[in-house]
C-alpha cells in the first residue's frame, strides 16, 4: 500500500467514526459501503468474515472491525492507522463535551439533529443488509438461508445472547463442511 | 485512586464486553459506579445520555469521559488505551488464525455459517433502530416524518448511490430543522 493510501485509510476511518451514531452495526455498514462497493479493496465475502471475527471478539465492534479492515488492506501499519482514525473522533468530541456537558445534553439543536438523523441510520443499515441478504440467497444453498432466517428470529424476537448465536452458527457451518467433505470423499 | 487502577478498570471493561454497545453498559456501571465510586449514579446517567448523543463506541466514549473526569487528558488517554488493548490482542490473535487457516475446509465451513448470522444480526439492529425512530423508545407514539426521512434516505443511498455520510448529515440538518421549525416535540 502506498503512503497516500494510508492517509486515505486514516481519513476514511476518521470520517466513519465521527459519524457513527447508533452503534457498531452502523460503522460496519458504512465500512462495507466504502471498502467493498466504492474502493473495492476488500471483497464482500471477506468483509463478512471480518465482521464475524469483530463480532466474536470482546470490545467495541467498531474498533475490532477497523483493526481487521486496516490490517487486511495495509498490514500492521494499516491496523495502527485505522485504530487511531477510529478512536480519535470520540476522544476529541468527548473531551470537548466533558467541559460543558449539561449545555450539550439539553441543547435543542443537538436533539433535533439527532432525531432527524435516526431514520437515516436505519436506512443505511437496511440498505446494506438488503444487498448482503440477497447475495446469501443468490448462492442457492438452502442450508445457509435457513441459518440466516433462524439467526434473525432468535436474535430479534427471542433476544438470545449474540455470543450464543455466533457459536451455534459456527458449529452448524463446521458440521456442514464436515458432512460435505465426507460425501465428497465417497 | 491511581492512573493504574483506572487503566485496569477499563482493561476489564474492554476484555469482558462482548456484543458491543449497550451490552457494555452494565459492566461499565459496575466498575465505575459500584466498585470504584468514581461517579455517582446521576453522573453515570448523564454519561449514557451523552454517549448516545455522540458518535463512537460507548466503551471508548465512557473511557474518555471517566478518564477526563478523574485525571484530565492523561486520564482519558490511559482509560482509552486500557479499553482498546484487549480488542487489539484478541483481534490480532483471531486475525492471525484466520489468515493462516482460511483455506482449510473446516474454517471455511465455520465462516460460511457465520456470514448469514452476521447478516441476520445487522438486520435485527436495523429494524430495532427503525422502530425506535418511528414509534419512540417506549414504542407508544407514531412519527410519520421519521418514515418520510427513512424512505428519502433509502432512496438516495440505495438507488442514487449518494455518499451515506452526506445522507446522514442532510437528514440531521433538514429533518432536525423541520422538527424545530414546526415546533414538534424533540
Amino acid at each position: 500500500m502506498k503512503k497516500k493510501d494510508y492517509f486515505k485509510l486514516f481519513r476514511i476511518m476518521f470520517t466513519l467514526s465521527a459519524f457513527t451514531f447508533g452503534g457498531g452495526y452502523v460503522i460496519v455498514s458504512l465500512m462495507k459501503n466504502e471498502f467493498v462497493d466504492r474502493l473495492k479493496w476488500i471483497d464482500e465475502e471477506e468483509m463478512l468474515n471480518l465482521v464475524a471475527i469483530a463480532q466474536s471478539s470482546p470490545g467495541a465492534v467498531a474498533v475490532n472491525g477497523s483493526i481487521l479492515v486496516g490490517y487486511k488492506v495495509g498490514g500492521i501499519p494499516g491496523a495502527i492507522v485505522s485504530i487511531f482514525g477510529t478512536i480519535l473522533p470520540p476522544f476529541i468530541i468527548l473531551s470537548a463535551i466533558s467541559v460543558g456537558y449539561n449545555q450539550f445534553k439539553e441543547n435543542v439543536y443537538v436533539g433535533a439533529f439527532l432525531k432527524g438523523m435516526q431514520p437515516a441510520i436505519a436506512a443505511i443499515i437496511i440498505s446494506v443488509v438488503i444487498q448482503l441478504g440477497l447475495n446469501i440467497i443468490k448462492q442457492k444453498e438452502v442450508y445457509f438461508i435457513i441459518i440466516m432466517v433462524l439467526a434473525f428470529l432468535v436474535t430479534y424476537f427471542m433476544n438470545v445472547n449474540i455470543i450464543l448465536v455466533i457459536l451455534s452458527c459456527a458449529v452448524l457451518g463446521g458440521f456442514y463442511a464436515l458432512y460435505k467433505q465426507k460425501k465428497g470423499v465417497k | 485512586m491511581t492512573l493504574f487502577a483506572l487503566f485496569l478498570c477499563f482493561l476489564q471493561i474492554g476484555a469482558f464486553s462482548f456484543g458491543g454497545g449497550l451490552a457494555a453498559l452494565p459492566l461499565i456501571q459496575q466498575q465505575v459506579v459500584t466498585l470504584n465510586n468514581w461517579m455517582s449514579m446521576s453522573e453515570f446517567t448523564d454519561l449514557i445520555a451523552i454517549a448516545e448523543m455522540t458518535p463512537g463506541p460507548i466503551a471508548v466514549n465512557s473511557a474518555t469521559f471517566v478518564g477526563i473526569h478523574l485525571f484530565g487528558i492523561k486520564g482519558a488517554i490511559v482509560a482509552t488505551l486500557g479499553c482498546i488493548l484487549p480488542s487489539i490482542l484478541f483481534v490480532a490473535a483471531l486475525g492471525f488464525l484466520y489468515n493462516k487457516y482460511k483455506k482449510h475446509y473446516l474454517l471455511e465451513g465455520v465462516l460460511a455459517g457465520l456470514r448469514p448470522a452476521v447478516v441476520a444480526m445487522i438486520l435485527s439492529a436495523g429494524i430495532s433502530i427503525f422502530l425506535i425512530a418511528v414509534f419512540g423508545t417506549e414504542l407508544n407514539s407514531f412519527n410519520i416524518y421519521a418514515i418520510i426521512i427513512f424512505l428519502c434516505a433509502l432512496y438516495f443511498m440505495a438507488i442514487k448511490k449518494v455518499n451515506p455520510i452526506l445522507v446522514l448529515l442532510l437528514s440531521g440538518i433538514i429533518g432536525g430543522g423541520f422538527y424545530i421549525f414546526m415546533g414538534l416535540p424533540i
